[in-house]
């Protein structure tokens, strides 16, 4: 029954619906709030990432980049320049999307990793170039940025945004979860499973790797700016390296082509150093032995591992 | 002017073999694996660390030396058999993801067992630097290339004269046929890794008296030993060793004409040019999928 | 009136000359078998005409239109499809979803449609997992339609990719060894299927190497031999033929 419910795409959604409108009464302060919506921030960017890199097969080593890429256009825009929130987060979505698109382009062309390495190079340089020019981006201290304004109304506040992200995530779900489901979804699996067999049936693979990745680059590019408004204060280390680890760890971790495993692991990816900063010296290695041992054990990651006892133990 | 120029070919000289040696060690085990092992910048700290730390303690510099060396094959030859080899039928994106929580599973470890702080090995033969045609040149530099020069002599030698050697080289090519031809592939695996563990940590030594080493160094020399390797095109020692060389001239290039605060952007420029306008880089195999 | 005509093409990897000033027709509503000792380029051949590889030198045509420069997916819409010689199944997909990709092309495949689950495209769906069970039941594979592809078996898998190739709708379908790693009643299975697929009006192509099977099934018969063409007709002239009698079996 657990099984069935994790297999179909309503039975998920429900309990998700469940839990984000049951978990504010579990929620004992500001705090807690603030983690589960870092968590569920993540989580959006991790599905659309997942797209890209569980379904679809491609691997990007650099959305921390665009993330805070779209988190400083925002930043600056409104900050410095004082324009509306939602057109600086529009700003940045067609400055992110374009990079994406100009950068994936030439290079899905080719057939092999080589989207990691010019992603990796791509992340990094957006986020030295975001620590070197402090004259508009504050360099490695960070900037502040205004609460996010819609028609004058300012969002502020943990509970608000919680609605607001909890709302966000549903629709990023039903968003992927509808398009894994469709011509385009099977054509972009079909890419992963054999990329030759779906040129032969008519698929523009290039055209859809590189739609994808762009799509996958503008979520991480929105969730950057809303981010940017709710924090209220950005650094570099949003574009960095690091953070694209994270990202795509969270995507292998909680399963890769599950979307719902998506949203598990950027829970766990947010919640470990949270539970591990007790062991403050020692996070580290805890951390990093956790990463190697649930992917040597659970390769395919953990939601569809568990999915897969489950059904074997329905059998 | 001309003194100027110099002295940035020599500092780029010098760091550019640590890229080599890095990205030689990323090329190796691409050769027998078509693993990229995120964690090869972590030798490089680890063999540095060890050496200053064992020769804090009191042990004789050269025997402190070979000590960490050991030590670091030891690492290489563990993460090979118990964090790569179980996950061998897995994705390419979760192997890598394994390789970069042993780094940071590496990087904890030496946080804890040493400490955050920096440290300096003391340079081999003294330090007055030499002044050639109006550039100084450390001694410590002379050391670093002369190194270099002999390893890449002797892995040539080892890889073309030994049946060892020629043994990686086939594995590399077609690891089915040289199943079958009888080549272990998985000790193959494992001596690859061993190798670069101990290249890593060849390299952190030798110029860890010029840069200083801390538990963090590893992560900017493994991602810029990769950015070698695939300027050279991933799979080829020589080009691993050109492309580390091209990256450390063109980045003390960038450091002292352009603005040193991109310094560091200058590998990741690189790359993206290569994988623009040369994907294979420039010793790689240009070659045909077959259906 | 030739549904693929192919003239003095010439395919060369740096000194291997894997294709020699081919020139040949095929007619629509025929079999036709290219047949040749291993390394007579045969899959050379399926892949320059499929455009998975570019000519060195000469032209094929599709229905008359000059295909060079056009890119695989690109000739999915001219009506053309394919088999693989080492299988290309989709194992990260179910059985009936590998057969649906087929379909691509009749389907509304756009992005922003599907995000938003248009009825257009759910309906759609629908209705090409009918069509997708259809064919499968249809290449004898039917009771692997609520199956995982990666847990059937070669043989299932062989006849899942035909389907795949069938569920495009094509004018022209290219077999490329469809019988390799059969046994000999699963190879009556196949041979049975091919007839049953060219009496749709599909003109089929094939490679092969089982010699009962293509000299049973085919209208004509190409025969390759380093890279060039040996002789050409039915199957009797074929049979006749000293020449290929020599370069297949050797001289006795």
């Amino acid at each position: 029954m657990v099984a069935k419910l994790a297999n179909s795409r309503y039975g998920g959604m429900a309990v998700l619906v469940l839990v984000i409108t049951l978990l504010p009464l579990l929620l004992p302060n500001p705090y807690y709030y603030d983690v589960v919506i870092h968590i569920g921030i993540s989580a959006i960017v991790v599905v659309g990432l997942n797209l890209l890199v569980g379904y679809a097969g491609q691997i990007s080593l650099g959305h921390g980049g665009f993330f805070g890429l779209g988190a400083y256009t925002t930043g600056i825009l409104t900050a410095h320049y004082g324009w509306p929130s939602l057109l600086a987060l529009l700003a940045g979505v067609l400055l992110v999307g374009s990079l994406a698109f100009l950068t994936a382009r030439p290079i899905l062309r080719l057939s092999g990793h080589y989207l990691a390495m010019a992603t990796l190079g791509l992340g990094i340089i957006i986020s030295i170039v975001i620590s070197t020019e402090d004259w508009i981006t504050g360099g490695p201290d960070g900037m502040s940025v205004p609460p996010f304004q819609l028609f004058g109304w300012q969002v502020y506040g943990e509970k608000i945004w919680y609605w607001i992200i909890g709302g966000l995530l549903l629709l990023s779900i039903w968003l992927a979860l509808n398009i894994i489901d469709s011509p385009a979804g099977r054509a972009l699996r079909a890419v992963h499973g054999s990329e030759i067999a779906a040129q032969v049936v008519g698929v523009d693979t290039v055209h859809y790797k590189v739609l994808l990745f762009v799509v996958s680059a503008v979520f991480a590019s929105i969730m950057g700016s809303l981010n940017a408004h709710y924090a209220g204060f950005i650094t570099p280390n949003q574009a960095g390296f690091f953070h694209s680890i994270e990202l795509v760890t969270m995507v292998v971790l909680g399963g890769m082509a599950s979307t719902f495993g998506a949203v598990i692991g950027a829970a766990i990816l947010t919640l470990l150093p949270q539970l591990l900063s007790g062991f403050e010296d020692w996070e580290m290695v805890i951390f990093g032995l956790i990463l190697m041992l649930t992917l040597i054990f659970m390769p395919k990651g953990l939601v569809p591992t568990i999915t897969a006892m489950l059904k074997g133990n329905a059998k | 002017m001309f003194a100027e120029f110099l002295q940035y070919v020599f500092s780029g000289v010098t760091i550019g073999s640590t890229y080599a040696l890095v990205g030689l060690g990323f090329a190796i085990i691409y050769n027998a694996s078509h693993v990229i092992n995120f964690a090869q910048g972590e030798f490089v700290m680890i063999g540095s660390m060890a050496a200053v730390f064992l020769s804090a303690a009191g042990i004789p510099m050269p025997l402190a030396i070979l000590c960490a060396v050991a030590l670091t094959i030891l690492v290489g030859l563990a993460l090979e058999k118990f964090a790569v080899e179980p996950a061998k039928n897995a994705e390419v994106v979760t192997i890598i993801i394994i390789t970069i929580g042993a780094s940071i599973f590496l990087r904890g470890l030496a946080q804890v067992i040493w400490d955050k702080e920096f440290h300096a090995l003391p340079p081999f033969s003294g330090e007055a630097p030499f002044i050639i045609a109006g550039a100084t040149i450390l001694p410590q530099s002379l050391w670093v290339l002369g190194v270099t020069l002999v390893i890449v002599v002797a892995l040539g030698w080892f890889f073309n004269r030994t049946l060892m050697g020629k043994a990686i080289l086939a594995t590399a090519c077609n690891a089915d046929a040289a199943r079958m031809m009888g080549i272990n592939t998985r000790f193959i695996l494992l001596i690859a890794f061993g190798l670069s563990a101990m290249l890593g940590a060849i390299a952190g030594i030798i110029i860890a008296p010029i840069t200083t080493t801390s538990y963090d160094v590893g992560v900017m020399l493994g991602l810029k030993g990769f950015v070698a390797a695939v300027l050279g095109g991933l799979g080829s020692a020589v080009g691993a060793i050109v492309g580390g060389l091209i990256l450390g001239i063109a980045e003390a290039m960038a450091a002292g004409y352009i603005s040193s605060n991109y310094k560091d952007a200058v590998p990741f420029v690189i790359i993206l040019l290569i994988l623009f306008f040369l994907p294979s880089g420039l010793f790689g195999a240009r070659g045909t999928e077959r259906v | 009136m030739s549904l693929l005509r192919v003239e003095s093409l010439s395919k060369s990897f740096g000194g291997v000359h894997a294709i020699e000033e081919l020139s040949f027709e095929i007619k629509p509503g025929t079999i036709h078998s290219v047949i040749g000792p291993n390394g007579a380029g045969k899959t050379t051949l399926f892949n320059l005409i499929t455009a998975l590889y570019k000519p060195t030198t000469g032209k094929i045509f599709l229905a008359d239109q000059d295909i060079n420069g056009k890119k695989p997916y690109q000739l999915a819409r001219l009506g053309m499809s394919r088999t693989f010689q080492n299988l290309q199944i989709c194992m990260n997909m179910t059985a009936v979803e590998n057969v649906m990709v087929g379909r691509h092309l009749h389907l509304n495949s756009n992005f922003l449609c599907a995000m938003f689950r248009l009825p257009q495209v759910v309906n759609g769906d629908r209705a090409c997992r009918e069509k997708a069970a259809g064919l499968m039941e249809f290449v004898g594979t039917g009771k692997y339609v609520h199956a995982d592809a990666n847990a059937m078996p070669y043989g299932a898998l062989k006849r899942l990719e035909i389907a795949r190739a069938l569920a495009a709708e094509p004018k022209i379908l290219l077999l490329d060894e469809p019988a390799a790693g059969l046994n000999a009643s699963e190879t009556g299975e196949i041979d049975q299927l091919i007839q049953k697929i060219a009496e749709t009006g599909v003109t089929v192509v094939l490679v092969e190497h089982d010699m009962k099977l293509v000299m049973h099934i085919s209208d004509y018969l190409l025969v390759l031999n380093f890279g060039k063409k040996l002789a050409e007709g039915t199957p009797d002239e074929i049979r006749a033929n000293p020449e290929v009698i020599a370069a297949y079996l050797g001289t006795s």
